[in-house]
């Protein structure tokens, strides 16, 4: 909403306050004012002149040569619009005149005449082309001729009024209107309020005889008036008019359009026009549009209605979208003798639905969307009437012609003063509320500390006491508010093992060398496929899209954070930036229903992406490119911290390297996987060769026991052997270790691979892995007899299972 | 005799004093202590001698025994000092030269402002409480005072999976799922941190994925003036003791009153510059006391009970704290930003 302090200044004193201060004002007491603007930019020396004569330059054919009386002198100026002719009053910058963008006046010859000055445009007097009437668009701005030569352009225009943008909240609708934004206002300046005259003459001839109206869908309009205007002359409305239009960022037009328009902006309530002769009966009949009912609006665009639709017809077809743009064939002409004009109460609902479905907003059914006031519905179009008595020559019928059920009684609302400071922390009195009730000009009975206030129905947002609790604190001042904290028993905050457990293992990655990351959780069709853990994959989990997706990039739930983990290493490596270890904790949405009906199992994990050189000294010669068991060695860091007893086996999974790639079990139950990416998608994804994990945090979170359990640290001494088999290479080493670790318990506690060589000596198609096992009791020393037992049982028992022997 | 044990003495000392190696005192040692060695034989003489001359000699010889002993233990102690004076010689190193480099990983932007308000509110007796990023609209809209048709759902273009299930517009939720938990009479102290979306088309102010925390005090007598002392403290410890904070009406359909916080510029201290478009206020917050319907869905009775609400965006903080200027950085990882940031 553009507000226009020298309209506003109609309706309240506003004083000797800037409009920076008042802007100020306004903001701290709930509206945001976004901007202080003018309506143009300084100009000086600018005044009203009188074309005396006009003649053709001598040497140009497109250029006049003008005789213009300022009122101290007669100067002669080359004018070079085609609309300047003899006996104009127009704007003229004198020599020396500064116009907007420090455009200086001076004498100049132009083709060998002398010209004095400049006749302006209003373009020129720095007013915005959008807003310049049709008519004057071209060339220059003439004055209607009651206004004095030599005056000062300035005023007369308007250009120096300033403009305060408001930024409304969908609750302050009331401020939609001058007399809203005047209200409020003179309850922050408290200062009294001019309220406009809606007084009009009548002729005694009866509108009734004219029109009929008939509300079939009173739900949707409980208010319907119709005024009948005869003998109306379509001219220009008067200069303050179409000034004050101007301020408020709409167009002049002529006189009908601007009163409708003007009465819309002054009372928030949005008014129509009809042409009545063109109306194809005498009867209005308001009601749900059908379904396929067509409708040529104002913008000559076709419009096809539904049954949630609300039309005003002529009984037979519909003349306007009812609170959103009234019909071609019906709209206000040149030649227009007598108006219809409509001053309606339509229901929200109905208007946002047209708008949603046609598209058209406009400002009368923004209006219409966030509310209008019932009791200004009639007074409106009362005013209307009156100024197009005043300047359109209208003659006002007597009597409007109404369907009316609205409400329009004030809510009462109880409040008591302890009540308000209890809420508030403040203690108030009784004589401040009243006094804050009476600035707002809210109706209240006060009984002491007692209180029935009455909710202006201009105030649609006020229905509550804590509505009156906000008044009350807005206007005493939320800067007055104490600072307090709350006095209920102190509680202590805390994480919960979860959220510690979170925390840790973010920590964990992070001291690991990883670099934490997030990125969208919506994916794209390719993507939403892509590395998905065979534990989830299992479940058979459905890809759940958007409804109305933004982009296809954004459109699915991911089922992985890979994929979008691996855009940012692709990113990053076209970027030339190497070396990146990232990682991600984040949800992914499972859902299993083929139609979606309740909402997806979210469900936590935590993903990595390694890809470039793990370490590279130097100068030393030393260098180690991510692989396998960097990824590797990084998970079993992270559940040997979290001590879970992890194990990994070779597994198959979509995407990934079929050679390079591990299912992690927890406790022997699969919880995702590691690996490299399968080269063929790398290529596709434009990745180097780049390694993943991806854990689910759900099974890691219930698997995991905050509080460890008490284990005795040894005291008995530890014996070790080590052992070297030869087996065949296919055999995994792994499982070599997990037999012997099956076979060595209880008194072997610790199996560690600590050399693996393939080569000369032990044949072909063979491997020599080396283990070392640690042996130990809790409570005693081992006789080497007892692990030389354990020792060859082992021997013999893994000869047996993989033909694998002892290397010598 | 005594010549000859003299004689042994000089030589031995001799040798020993030009001794620049420890295997050369070992063969000292051998060649004159050891069990052929000179002095050994000369001792081994001894029998020949007299009774009287016997035990002057065998003093003597102790004596040039011993003598040559410490002269042999004085050197070596001496070249082994030597020795290791050299070998710490050779072993030292340019110390000039680059270290073996260590990886270092970090947390993101937003993990680090997200943690920051956890524990800021933790601190002063707040849970922190998580929901579903997939919602119900009854949860997401209903149960926070925003019926199916109200003009505020307008407010947050939302991104629909179906007509009943969204993602959801704010962290809001997890108030009206914490307080239905709670079943009506037990206080409630919370903050919800968490990943919401919107229908915006992704520039440097937009994105339709981003971060909010929103924090929720429900209990008895808790008045608007609680509200504003829990957000200065907040502010101070967040933005500095030195800051100012500033309460304006606004609007939020959840809460009634509604509060839009500000705090003061920390540029140009209040005094208007271009970082707060010269009103010396930075916006920060939005809150309010919960609306009674918000209460009564929930199942509070809104004459006993009375809360207060606000919400915050990690990413506004840290372009506010950390001067990022586009919102897309948050989600592009790109390395460069993310180092940036690690123990900022
Ligand atoms: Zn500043």
């Amino acid at each position: 909403m553009l507000v226009s302090l020298n309209w506003l200044k109609n309706y309240v004193d506003i004083g000797e306050i800037s409009p920076e201060q008042l802007a100020e004002k306004v903001t701290k007491s709930g509206i945001e004012v976004e901007s202080v603007e003018y309506v143009a930019e300084k100009s000086e020396n600018v005044v009203v002149g009188y074309v005396q004569s006009c003649e053709k330059h001598p040497n140009a054919d497109k250029l006049n040569l003008c005789q213009v009386d300022t009122g101290e002198e007669t100067l002669q100026i080359i004018c070079g619009a085609p609309n300047i002719a003899q006996g104009q009053k127009v704007a003229v910058a004198k020599p020396g005149a500064v116009l907007p963008g420090n455009f200086k006046i001076k004498k100049v010859k132009l083709r060998g005449v002398e010209s004095n000055g400049m006749i302006c445009s209003l373009q020129e007097l720095g007013i915005e082309e959008k807003y310049v009437p049709k008519e004057f668009a071209e060339g220059i701005f003439v004055f209607p001729e009651d206004v004095t030569v030599g005056e000062s352009v300035e005023p007369l225009l308007n250009l120096n009024d300033a403009v305060l943008e408001f930024e409304l909240t969908p609750n302050r609708a009331d401020c939609l209107s001058m007399l809203g934004v005047a209200y409020e206002v003179a309850a922050l300046l408290d200062q009294p309020l001019q309220l406009p005259s809606e007084e009009v003459e009548v002729t005694d001839e009866d509108a009734a005889d004219y029109i009929k109206v008939e509300v079939e869908a009173k739900d949707l309009n409980p208010y319907y008036g119709a005024f009948v205007i005869k003998d109306i002359e379509v001219k220009d409305s008067p200069l303050w008019m179409k000034n004050h239009l101007i301020a408020a960022g709409i167009r002049p037009i002529n006189n009908v359009v601007d009163i409708t328009n003007f009465v819309m902006l002054e009372y928030g309530q949005p008014l129509h026009a009809f042409d009545y002769d063109r109306l194809q009966s005498e009867n209005i009949v308001v009601r749900r549009a059908k379904d396929g009912e067509k409708l040529v609006t104002l913008d000559e665009q076709e419009r096809t209605l539904s049954e949630e639709h609300l039309v005003i017809t002529d009984g037979e077809k519909p003349v306007a979208l009812a609170g959103v743009m009234g019909g071609l064939d019906t709209e206000v002409h040149e030649k227009t003798k007598t108006v219809l004009l409509e001053a309606a109460y339509f229901e929200s609902s109905a208007v946002r639905k047209a708008v949603k479905d046609t598209g058209l907003r406009s400002e009368s059914s923004t209006r219409f969307e966030k509310g209008i006031d019932p009791n200004r519905v009639r007074e409106a179009g009362q005013r209307a009437c009156q100024l197009l008595t005043q300047y359109a020559g209208g003659k006002v019928l007597a009597n409007v012609v109404e369907s009316d059920q609205i409400d329009r009684t004030e809510k009462k609302i109880n409040l008591v003063t302890s009540e308000v400071n209890k809420r508030l922390g403040t203690e108030i009195t009784a004589e401040d509320i009243a006094d804050i009730f009476r600035k707002l000009r809210f109706h209240f009975e006060q009984d002491l500390e007692e209180f029935i206030v009455y909710a202006p129905t201009r105030r649609g947002d006020i229905t509550i006491f804590e509505d009156l609790l906000e008044e009350i604190a807005r206007v005493y001042g939320y800067d007055n508010l104490p600072f307090t904290l709350p006095e209920g028993e102190a509680q202590a905050g805390a994480l919960t093992e979860t959220q510690q457990l979170k925390r840790d293992v973010k920590r964990y990655l992070q001291s690991a060398g990883l670099m934490e990351t997030i990125t969208y959780s919506l994916t794209s069709s390719a993507k939403i496929s892509q590395l998905i853990s065979p534990e989830i994959q299992n479940l058979d989990p459905q890809a759940v899209a958007l409804s109305m997706p933004m982009s296809e990039d954004h459109k699915y739930l991911r089922l992985s954070l890979l994929p979008e983990l691996l855009s940012t290493i692709s990113y990053n490596q076209a970027r030339n930036q190497t070396d990146l270890f990232y990682f991600e904790l984040g949800k992914i949405f499972v859902s299993q229903e083929k139609m979606i009906t309740s909402q997806p199992s979210e469900q936590l994990r935590v993903s990595g992406a390694l890809s470039g050189k793990w370490m590279e000294h130097p100068w030393q010669q030393e260098k180690k490119e991510v692989d396998f068991y960097v990824v590797k060695g990084i998970m079993e860091g992270l559940f040997n911290y979290l001590k879970l007893p992890v194990s990994f086996k070779k597994g198959t999974i979509p995407q990934m390297h079929p050679g390079r790639s591990a299912v992690i079990l927890i406790n022997g139950k699969e919880v995702g996987f590691i690996g490299q990416v399968h080269p063929a998608l790398q290529k596709e994804s434009g990745l180097k060769d780049t390694y993943v994990f991806d854990v689910n945090m759900e099974e890691v979170i219930a698997e995991h026991s905050a509080v460890p359990s008490y284990s005795q640290i040894p005291k008995y001494p530890s014996i070790s052997r080590d052992i070297a088999f030869i087996m065949d290479k296919q055999i995994p080493a792994g499982d070599v270790k997990q037999t012997i670790v099956e076979l060595g318990a209880p008194l072997v506690k610790q199996v560690n691979i600590f050399d693996v060589y393939q080569g000369e000596n032990i044949g072909e198609n063979k491997k020599s892995v080396a283990y070392s096992l640690v042996y130990q009791h809790p409570d005693k020393t081992l006789t080497d007899e007892e692990v030389e037992e354990s020792y060859t049982n082992i021997l013999h028992n893994v000869n047996e299972k993989y033909d694998a022997y002892v290397r010598s | 005799m005594k010549e000859q044990l003299e004689t042994i003495k000089q030589e031995a000392l001799g040798r020993i004093v030009s001794a620049d190696e420890l295997k050369e005192l070992q063969d000292i040692k051998v060649a004159y202590l050891g069990k052929k060695g000179s002095l050994t034989s000369v001792l081994r003489g001894m029998g020949k001698l007299s009774k009287e001359e016997r035990p002057i000699i065998g003093e003597l010889a102790n004596e040039v025994r011993e003598t040559i002993t410490t002269a042999l233990e004085e050197k070596g102690q001496k070249l082994e000092e030597l020795a290791l004076e050299k070998q710490l010689e050779e072993e030292a190193i340019d110390v000039t030269l680059p270290g073996r480099p260590v990886n270092v990983g970090g947390e993101h932007l937003l993990t680090k402002i997200v943690e920051e308000i956890e524990d800021l509110f933790i601190g002063m007796g707040y849970e922190v409480r998580e929901g579903p990023e997939v919602e119900t609209d009854y949860y997401n809209f209903e149960a926070l005072n925003l019926p199916k048709g109200h003009p505020a759902r307008d407010m947050q273009d939302t991104f629909y999976v179906t007509n009943e299930l969204l993602m959801r517009t704010h962290t809001s939720p997890v108030q009206a799922r914490t307080m239905k938990e709670f079943d009506g009479d037990q206080s409630v102290k919370m903050i919800c941190p968490g990943k919401v979306y919107r229908r915006d088309t992704d520039d440097a102010t937009h994105s339709h994925q981003f971060t909010q925390i929103e924090g929720l005090y429900v209990g008895k007598d808790v008045r608007m003036s609680d509200l504003k002392g829990t957000l200065d403290q907040f502010a101070k410890k967040m933005f500095g003791k030195d800051r100012e904070i500033r309460l304006r009406p606004s609007f939020f359909p959840f809460t009634e009153p509604s509060v839009e916080m500000d705090i003061s510029c920390k540029v140009c201290n209040g005094q208007g510059c271009s970082v707060c478009k010269g009103t010396g206020w930075i916006e920060i917050l939005g809150a309010g006391m919960v609306h009674p319907n918000v209460l009564e869905m929930a199942g509070y009775d809104p004459k006993v009970y009375t809360g207060f609400a606000f919400g915050m965006g990690p990413e506004r903080i840290a372009m506010l704290k950390y001067g990022v200027n586009d919102i897309r950085q948050f989600y592009t990882n790109d390395k460069r930003f993310l180092k940036q940031y690690h123990n900022a």
